[in-house]
């Protein structure tokens, strides 16, 4: 296999891996907290407000670390820089 | 109309107008479009205002946003409000009007390209500290990056950089995901989920625009009070 399909490859799928890996771990993250809060709404349903608002900074906290993951498999797949180094290679 | 190509990361390619050195952008564009419209509504709205019983609707709308959002400070940071107000208002009006003007056609939301977030970011990197100093005092300051004692001094640096990263990379990352799965969904099922997914999207504006803007209050209030705090802490002892 030559250089640049090799980038590629690797590119392709490192991305898959990077996304499937990077949303195990906030899912698992963001369903422990909802069951967490609405724990806490069902016992004490006064204190929704501040609840809810807490548990909405809590998860788009958690949500970032997937999307961390996100740019980068699209950094992988669209603006790789590997790959334009390659492709200059290749071309001259 | 989609103006950005699908595979494009952002607005930031989208060239508009090109002269020598000088290259204007579709960021650019749109930031400078948000901005009129937050300036010139406001002078429309605040020309005449009414201190009576009777009061405009857009007095009304104004008077709402900004009751909502000092209040909020208040709450956040436990300190008058009025001192932040100016430039946390501000941060979360143009995010919200960024994020919320997605759905017209053509529009490309700034903060989907990350030279905008990374603006924002950097303005908050900067405003903390000088808060922090002008609230405590520059040694006051200075003495919290040794807390608890001197080993800690780059870690607190190193989360001052780090967490500035994390604001522009997450408000990015999530306006830019949304117009890409957008634009994905329009390939493949063209009519009724995309608009399903635009819906979607204007409640994720809306709560990235309050999370940033939650978040840079919690970064405020840890700059200008831990101080005060371990002080009470300390005079209870006693």
């Amino acid at each position: 296999m030559d250089s640049v399909s090799i980038v590629a490859l690797t590119s392709i799928i490192t991305a898959g891996i990077c996304m499937a890996i990077g949303s195990i771990g906030p899912a698992l993250g963001q369903g422990r907290a909802v069951h967490g809060a609405l724990s806490s709404i069902a016992q004490q349903p006064d204190e929704r407000n501040s609840l809810t608002r807490t548990l909405f900074v809590g998860l788009a906290m958690m949500e970032s670390i997937a999307i961390y993951c996100f740019v980068i498999s699209m950094i992988l797949v669209f603006a790789n820089p590997f790959w334009t180094y390659v492709i200059k290679k290749a071309g001259g | 109309m989609e103006i950005v190509d699908i595979n494009q990361i952002g607005p930031d390619l989208v060239i508009f107008f090109a002269w020598h050195f000088i290259t204007i952008n579709a960021t650019i564009v749109y930031t400078w479009l948000i901005m009129a419209i937050l300036v010139i509504g406001s002078i429309l709205i605040t020309r005449n205002l009414s201190t009576g019983l009777t009061m405009s609707r857009w007095q009304n709308l104004l008077e709402v946003i900004v009751g909502t959002i000092r209040s909020e400070i208040q709450e956040i940071v436990g300190d008058k409000a009025d001192r932040y107000f100016s430039f946390i208002g501000t941060l979360f009006l143009f995010i919200l009007m960024s994020n919320v003007l997605t759905f017209v056609p053509g529009y490309v939301a700034p903060t989907s390209s990350l030279t905008t977030t990374s603006a924002l970011a950097i303005l908050v990197f900067f405003a903390v500290p000088m808060y922090g100093i002008t609230k405590q005092g520059l040694i006051e300051y200075l003495k919290e990056y040794f807390r608890p004692n001197v080993i800690f001094f780059p870690f607190h640096v190193m989360g001052e950089l780090s967490r500035t990263l994390s604001l522009a990379v997450r408000l990015f990352g999530n306006i830019m995901s949304h117009e890409k799965v957008i634009a994905i969904l329009l390939a493949v099922t063209p009519l009724f989920f995309p608009v399903a997914m635009q819906a979607l999207g204007l409640l994720i504006g809306i709560l990235q625009a309050y999370i940033f803007v939650v978040l840079t209050m919690v970064y405020i209030a840890a700059a200008t009070q831990s101080h005060e705090g371990a002080e009470h802490k300390h005079k209870g002892h006693h």
